[in-house]
C-alpha cells in the first residue's frame, strides 16, 4: 500500500495503463511538458514521449473528434478536456458521433476513447471551471460515466476506464485531487470484467437508519454528514456510486430496503439530475419500504455562482443533515 | 451573371473542357497522361451507372420505398475521378453524397438504399471497402479523418519505403461543410500533425437552398492558405482534372508530404434531397447553363471525337446499368422491417445494466401479448 493523492493515483493508473499497452495514448492540452494544469499526467511525456503524450491545438471537438479516428485503427486515446465548462464545444462529437458508432456501425465499430474531465466545484475559480455537468451525458446512450472518490479508485477506475471497449467519460472531482489515501498499487490488474467493476457501487459506510446515495466529491460530504449523524444517534448508510451510467440502482434499492429512507448528494442542480433519476427508481422498486419521500440534495437551478458565494450553492455537510432530519421525521 | 468568390471557376485546373476538348495544363497534364482510353471509358461506364442508380432510388423515394434520398447528380465526375486516384489501401471518409465513391470502393450500392429506407443506419462493413459510414452531422467526419490518418502515420503506413505499402486518407465534404468548426479544426490538426489526409471538397454551390457566397467570400480552396495546407481548385465536372490534381495530393499524402485540399467546383444538378424543392430559390435558366456541362456528356464527346467509345461498349453499359437499378429495386422492395431487438443491439460493446434492463422489459411487453392472446 501507498499513500497518495487522488491526482497522483489517476497519474500512476494512467502510467500502468500505458505500460500494459502500447496503443494507450494521451491527448489534451497541456498534458505533457506542464503535466496537465491538475498536473495529473505529470512526467508521462519523459517517460512515454510525444507520440504518446500529444499535447493538441486549443480546440475541444478536434480533440474528441481526431482521438475517435485514431481509436478506428486500434488506439486507446485517453483525452483531457481541461475543464468542466469547457466540454461543450465537443458535445456534439461525444453525443452524435462517439456515443453512436458503435451502434450506428452495428457493433463493426469500437470506440475504446476515454475522457478524463476535471469537474465540480468548490475550488474559488472563476467562471466555467466548476461545474457538474454529468445529467447532460447520462441521457446519452452508448456512453458510460464514472467519477471515482477516493485515490484507491482513482487508480483503479482510470484502468478500468481505458480498457472498456465502450466511450468513458472519466469526472475526475478536482476538489478532491489533494486527497490523500491508501492505494494498492501492486495489486494485479483484472482485464475481464473491468467496466462491470468499475459501475458498482461501494458501500463507503455502513448505516441502518437512513441510505445517502453520493458520488465523486460528495462522498466526503456523506461520509462527513454521516459522522454528525452517529453523534446524534441516527445510523446512515453511505453509497458511493461509482458510476452515473450505468447507474447500480440494485445497490441503491437494496440499501434503502434496509434503511427506509434515501437522500441523494450531487453539485450538479437537482432539476432532471442523477438524483431525480434514483428517485423515480427507488419509487419504482422499494415504494413500499420508503418511510419518507427521497431527498435530493443538490444545487439549484442557477448557473454557478461567483466563488464568493459557492460554499452557499453547493450541498454542504448541514445541508444534507437538514435532509436526514426531514426524512426521519417520518 | 454575377458570379464571383466560390460562385466563379476562377483558377480552376481543368483537362477536359465542358465541350469535350481535352487541354494541357503545365502541372497536371503528366497526371492525366496515366489515363488511357479504355481506363476513360470505364470512368465513363462508371458515372453511367451511378446516374442510373442515383435515378433509381429518386424513384423508389417518389414510390414511397424509400423515406428520403440524396441525389449524387452533377457530381459524378469529381467522384469517379477522384476515386480513380486511390488505392485499395486508402480510407475514404465521406458524408452522405459520395455514391460514386462507395460503388468505386466496392460498396454495394443496393445497402446505401437500406439507410434510406430506415432499416439501418450504417449499411456495410467499413473495413471492408476501407469506405467508412456516411455521416450526417455536416463536417464532424473530417475530424475522424484527420484522426484516422495520424493513426496510419503512426502505424508506419507514410513513406514506409515501399509505396504499394503506403496509404493516406481522402475526406468528401460539401461547400456547407466548410463553415462548420469541425472542418476547420480537421483542416488545423491535420496541418500540424501533418497527417496524410486529402480534404476534398465539393463545392457544388448549394447548401441546401443557401449559395455558396453564405459561405465563403472566397473560393474555398483559399480556406487553406490559412493553415499553410496545399490547395488547389479544379472543374469538378471534368474526370479528368479531379483524377489528376487528387492523384497528386494522395501521392503527396502517402509520401509524408502532409495534408492538401481540393474544391472541385462542381454543381448539384438536381436537389439537395427528395424532400428539397430548387424552384423556391434557383432559376431554371442557371440550372439549363450547367445541364450543358454535364460531367458524363463531355467525356462521352471527347471518347467519340477519338472514336474510343464503341456502340457495342455503350449497349454493354446501358445493359450493366439496367440491370443494377433493377436488382437494386427488387431488393429494395423485398426488405421488410428489422426484428425489433435489433433497437438494443451494439448501444454498448459491452454489457450495460440499463440498456439490458429496457430490452428484458420489452420482451416481457411483447410476450403479455402472445399470453393474453394464449388465454382467449
Amino acid at each position: 500500500m501507498e499513500t497518495m493523492t487522488l491526482a497522483g493515483a489517476i497519474n500512476a493508473g494512467l502510467r500502468k495503463a500505458m505500460e500494459r499497452d502500447p496503443k494507450v495514448l494521451l491527448m489534451g492540452q497541456d498534458i505533457g511538458s506542464l503535466g496537465g494544469v491538475f498536473r495529473v499526467t505529470d512526467g508521462l511525456l519523459k517517460d512515454f514521449g510525444g507520440d504518446r503524450v500529444m499535447d493538441t491545438p486549443l480546440a475541444e471537438s478536434g480533440i474528441i473528434g481526431t482521438a475517435i479516428g485514431m481509436s478506428m485503427r486500434g488506439y486507446r486515446p485517453v483525452c483531457e478536456i481541461q475543464f468542466d465548462g469547457f466540454i461543450f464545444p465537443a458535445f456534439n462529437q461525444i453525443t452524435t458521433q462517439l456515443a453512436k458508432m458503435h451502434y450506428r456501425s452495428q457493433g463493426k465499430i469500437t470506440l475504446p476513447v476515454v475522457i478524463r474531465v476535471p469537474f465540480a466545484g468548490g475550488i474559488g475559480a472563476v467562471e466555467h471551471h466548476s461545474e457538474s455537468p454529468e445529467a447532460l451525458f447520462a441521457h446519452t446512450a452508448g456512453l458510460r460515466i464514472v467519477t471515482p472518490a477516493t485515490p484507491q479508485d482513482g487508480f483503479l477506475m482510470i484502468q478500468q476506464a481505458i480498457s472498456t471497449a465502450d466511450p468513458v467519460l472519466f469526472l475526475e472531482p478536482k476538489a478532491r485531487y489533494w486527497d490523500k489515501g491508501e492505494v494498492d498499487v501492486e495489486a494485479p490488474f483484472v482485464a475481464e470484467g473491468a467496466s462491470a467493476a468499475m459501475s458498482r457501487a461501494r458501500i463507503a459506510r455502513h448505516g441502518d437508519d437512513v441510505t445517502i446515495v453520493a458520488y465523486g466529491p460528495t462522498v466526503r460530504v456523506a461520509l462527513q454528514a454521516a459522522q454528525v449523524c452517529e453523534s446524534e444517534g441516527v445510523s446512515a448508510e453511505v453509497i458511493d456510486l461509482r458510476a452515473i451510467s450505468p447507474l447500480d440502482t440494485a445497490a441503491v434499492v437494496r440499501s434503502v430496503k434496509k434503511t427506509g429512507r434515501c437522500i441523494v448528494v450531487h453539485e450538479a442542480p437537482t432539476p432532471f439530475g442523477v438524483g431525480a433519476e434514483i428517485a423515480a427508481r427507488v419509487s419504482e422498486e422499494a415504494f413500499y419500504v420508503l418511510e419518507a419521500p427521497v431527498a435530493r440534495v443538490g444545487a439549484f437551478h442557477t448557473p454557478y455562482p461567483a466563488s464568493k458565494l459557492e460554499h452557499d450553492y453547493l450541498p454542504s455537510v448541514d445541508r444534507v443533515l437538514d435532509a436526514v432530519d426531514r426524512v426521519m421525521v417520518h | 451573371m454575377d458570379v464571383h468568390g466560390p460562385l466563379s471557376d476562377e483558377g480552376v485546373v481543368r483537362l477536359l473542357t465542358h465541350t469535350g476538348e481535352r487541354v494541357e495544363h503545365p502541372a497536371y497534364s503528366r497526371y492525366a497522361d496515366e489515363l488511357d482510353d479504355a481506363t476513360l471509358r470505364l470512368m465513363w461506364r462508371e458515372m453511367v451507372i451511378v446516374r442510373a442508380f442515383d435515378r433509381e432510388a429518386t424513384s423508389l423515394q417518389r414510390q414511397g420505398e424509400l423515406g428520403l434520398w440524396v441525389p449524387s447528380l452533377g457530381q459524378e465526375a469529381a467522384q469517379v475521378g477522384s476515386g480513380h486516384a486511390l488505392h485499395p489501401g486508402d480510407w475514404v471518409f465521406p458524408s452522405y453524397r459520395e455514391h460514386a465513391v462507395a460503388y468505386l470502393r466496392g460498396v454495394d450500392l443496393a445497402n446505401l438504399l437500406r439507410i434510406f429506407r430506415g432499416l439501418e443506419h450504417g449499411a456495410w462493413v467499413p473495413d471492408e471497402h476501407n469506405f467508412h459510414l456516411y455521416t450526417l452531422v455536416i463536417g464532424s467526419h473530417t475530424l475522424h479523418a484527420t484522426g484516422y490518418a495520424m493513426a496510419m502515420d503512426r502505424d508506419g503506413l507514410v513513406a514506409s519505403g515501399d509505396p504499394s505499402r503506403d496509404a493516406g486518407v481522402v475526406c468528401y465534404f460539401g461547400d456547407g461543410a466548410t463553415s462548420q468548426g469541425d472542418t476547420n479544426e480537421a483542416l488545423i490538426f491535420a496541418s500540424v500533425n501533418n497527417a496524410p489526409v486529402v480534404f476534398f471538397c465539393q463545392n457544388n454551390q448549394w447548401a441546401i437552398s443557401e449559395p455558396a457566397t453564405r459561405q465563403s467570400k472566397v473560393p474555398f480552396a483559399q480556406r487553406a492558405d490559412g493553415v499553410g495546407m496545399p490547395n488547389v481548385r479544379v472543374d469538378g465536372n471534368d474526370v479528368i482534372g479531379s483524377y489528376a490534381v487528387t492523384r497528386e495530393a494522395m501521392d503527396r499524402a502517402r509520401s509524408g508530404g502532409g495534408p492538401s485540399f481540393i474544391e472541385a467546383f462542381t454543381y448539384r444538378m438536381g436537389a439537395h434531397t427528395t424532400s428539397d424543392d430548387p424552384t423556391r430559390y434557383r432559376s431554371k435558366a442557371e440550372e439549363e447553363s450547367w445541364a450543358e456541362r454535364d460531367p458524363i456528356a463531355r467525356l462521352e464527346t471527347y471518347l467519340e471525337r477519338r472514336g474510343a467509345l464503341s456502340a457495342d461498349y455503350r449497349a454493354e453499359t446501358t445493359e450493366i446499368a439496367r440491370t443494377l437499378a433493377a436488382d437494386v429495386r427488387v431488393r429494395t422492395k423485398a426488405a421488410g422491417k428489422p426484428p425489433t431487438h435489433e433497437m438494443f443491439d451494439h448501444v454498448f460493446a459491452e454489457p450495460h445494466a440499463t440498456v439490458d434492463a429496457d430490452r428484458a422489459w420489452f420482451e416481457r411487453y411483447e410476450r403479455s401479448f402472445l399470453e393474453s392472446e394464449g388465454r382467449h
